[in-house]
């Protein structure tokens, strides 16, 4: 009996907690979905959920929206991808070869991940702004291309590779750039995916660095253009909801895809 | 023995591969990270760089008796000391919920998790929503007779209910990684605690706590940076004031204001040194508190 009302108990919590995560996105998905006047209203007939909201942000002439989407693709899909190639290299350099200087690099790369980003907020706006930079996608790009945490994260991967492979790949005439990119990296496959789903959701995500450095409407964000369609128009919750979905949405169908890999990646980074 | 040699060997391949590496940390961390330290001790704007003059600690000290500063700094203080513990006890006893005999299991890890990989300002401006005057939350608590307000814009509520949605928002990942410390434990200790007849509550605190400490450690320390570092959501709920009356002021954003609105870049870098040195004090007493074992 008393394992009855454990059980309810339990399943009361777990059930619970599930609706209290999941409420803000169904309410979320439903205030896009109506019409202007219908916006305050709690409860409105299915028939008159539409899809107008998705429609007009998409053509919009008002804001640059699909601008904001394009934007936020691009500088995601660019950051990732140096990302994966330059802090692979550097963590399999770390891992396998002996270089001069290799114990400063190893500690400059620990000391960075140390210090907090908004350290250098004011020397970075400063650099890029006297390139050039600001406003434009290199300054979105170029300055994150490289992580210290992701070149740690590879060099403990790159660590647990048998060196016999690598051994074998010379025998058979490979260089040492051949041995990395024919038998390395892709049996970094796992490590690598965890890294491109971290990356691509934390840009794609990211606030503080886009809104600091773009300022023309052409070149914001989602994230920022998001903010300032609530900032300007916050009596249309119909727009900014749909906009909400245009951030969530692809992120939640990459996580879906990669959920394996990506609780297994947080689930051991950082603790082993 | 060549090959040997040709595996560890080869300085040359070593430094072309860590090149790119080397300089994009060099010019865009390293080089930023000294030169925020050098603005520190100096007065600078941006818009006039050849007035920028030495003024030694002034920065420091003028911080000490900024009242926004301070009002910031409690915000955040409170902040975190809300977020903390509350998000890792909550994380906790969901991970050990999940972690044993739950139907639909990969449906609530997910559920669970969902919060956690949706941007701050999406998450910001769907609370925003919810917690308004007219709000789904407000009117619910109608059906109760509880008189709803706006939540965010309230100098008593704002940072209570941004602090509401920085659990909801985190709790997902710090109970994945517990479910991943969980998996480390022997089932071997629980079954010789209960043949010496433990009962789950003195198996919980006798053995799976006690071997959850690394595992939490790691927890409070990622939730204290995180939480000294809140900056999205209050600038997206604040339009960027920290307002009502500055209840929502923190120090990133704060310095983020000194630095890119008043132009005091010398002042903000001093905060921003200041943020880096409460984080790094915490962490280090944090792991004297927890003991030696707890290696990161």
């Amino acid at each position: 009996m008393s394992k009855r009302i454990w059980k309810v108990l339990l399943y009361t919590v777990v059930i619970g907690y599930a609706a209290l995560t999941l409420f803000p996105f169904l309410w979320s998905v439903l205030t896009s979905l109506k019409a202007t006047p219908d916006v305050s209203k709690v409860w409105v007939p299915l028939e008159k959920l539409t899809l107008d909201n998705y429609i007009k942000l998409i053509g919009s002439d008002e804001y640059s929206f699909s601008k904001w989407f394009l934007n936020s693709l691009i500088v995601a899909v660019i950051v990732t991808a140096g990302n994966l190639v330059f802090n692979s290299m550097a963590g399999y350099a770390l891992a396998r070869i002996n270089f001069p200087g290799k114990t400063l690099f190893f500690l400059m790369v620990l000391g960075v991940m140390m210090v907090p980003g908004q350290v250098i907020l004011v020397p970075i706006y400063i650099l890029l702004s006297s390139l050039g930079w600001v406003d434009n996608y290199a300054a979105l790009t170029i300055p994150w291309l490289v992580n210290g945490f992701g070149i740690f994260l590879m060099r403990q991967f790159f660590l647990s590779i048998p060196k016999e492979l690598e051994e074998a790949g010379f025998i058979d005439g490979l260089t040492r750039w051949g041995v990395f990119w024919r038998i390395v990296m892709p049996l970094a496959r796992p490590a690598l995916a965890t890294q491109a789903i971290f990356q691509f959701m934390g840009n794609w995500n990211s606030f503080m660095w886009p809104n600091l450095l773009t300022t023309s409407e052409e070149m914001y964000t989602l994230p920022v253009g998001l903010a300032t369609l609530y900032g300007e128009y916050d009596a249309f919750w119909n727009h900014i909801m749909a906009g909400a979905m245009f951030m969530t949405v692809p992120v939640i169908i990459v996580f879906l895809i990669f959920q394996r890999h990506f609780i297994k990646g947080i689930a051991t980074t950082g603790l082993k | 023995m060549n090959l040997r040699r040709s595996l560890t060997g080869d300085p040359l391949a070593g430094l072309l591969f860590i090149l790119p590496a080397f300089v994009a940390l060099t010019v865009f961390l390293v080089g930023p990270i000294l030169y925020a330290f050098w603005l520190s001790f100096h007065e600078f704007t941006f818009i006039n760089p050849d007035l920028s003059k030495f003024v030694g600690i002034d920065n420091y000290v003028r911080m000490f008796q900024d009242e926004r500063f301070q009002k910031a700094l409690l915000n955040t203080s409170i902040y975190s000391l809300g977020v903390v513990p509350t998000q890792v006890c909550i994380a906790l006893l969901l991970a050990l919920i999940v972690d044993g005999k739950v139907r639909g299991r990969t449906f609530f890890r997910v559920s669970y998790f969902l919060p956690t990989v949706t941007s701050t300002v999406a998450v910001s401006v769907m609370f925003l929503n919810l917690f308004k005057k007219d709000g789904v939350v407000n009117q619910f608590l109608g059906l109760f007779g509880i008189e709803g307000r706006s939540w965010l814009l309230d100098v008593d509520f704002a940072l209570p209910s941004i602090m509401l949605m920085a659990v909801w928002t985190t709790v997902g990942q710090f109970m994945v990684i517990y479910l991943a410390g969980l998996q480390d434990i022997p089932q071997e200790l629980y079954e010789a605690a209960e043949v010496d007849g433990a009962g789950p509550f003195r198996r919980f605190w006798h053995i799976t706590l006690p071997l959850l400490k690394p595992t939490t450690f790691f927890i409070v320390i990622m939730s204290i940076i995180g939480t000294f570092q809140v900056f999205d959501q209050m600038y997206v709920i604040s339009k960027g004031e920290g307002g009502p009356l500055d209840a929502t002021l923190t120090v990133v954003l704060y310095l983020y204001n000194a630095a890119f609105k008043e132009f005091e870049m010398g002042y903000a870098s001093a905060m921003a040194f200041f943020l880096f040195f409460v984080i790094l004090i915490l962490t280090l007493v944090q792991r004297k508190f927890f003991g030696e074992e707890t290696r990161m």
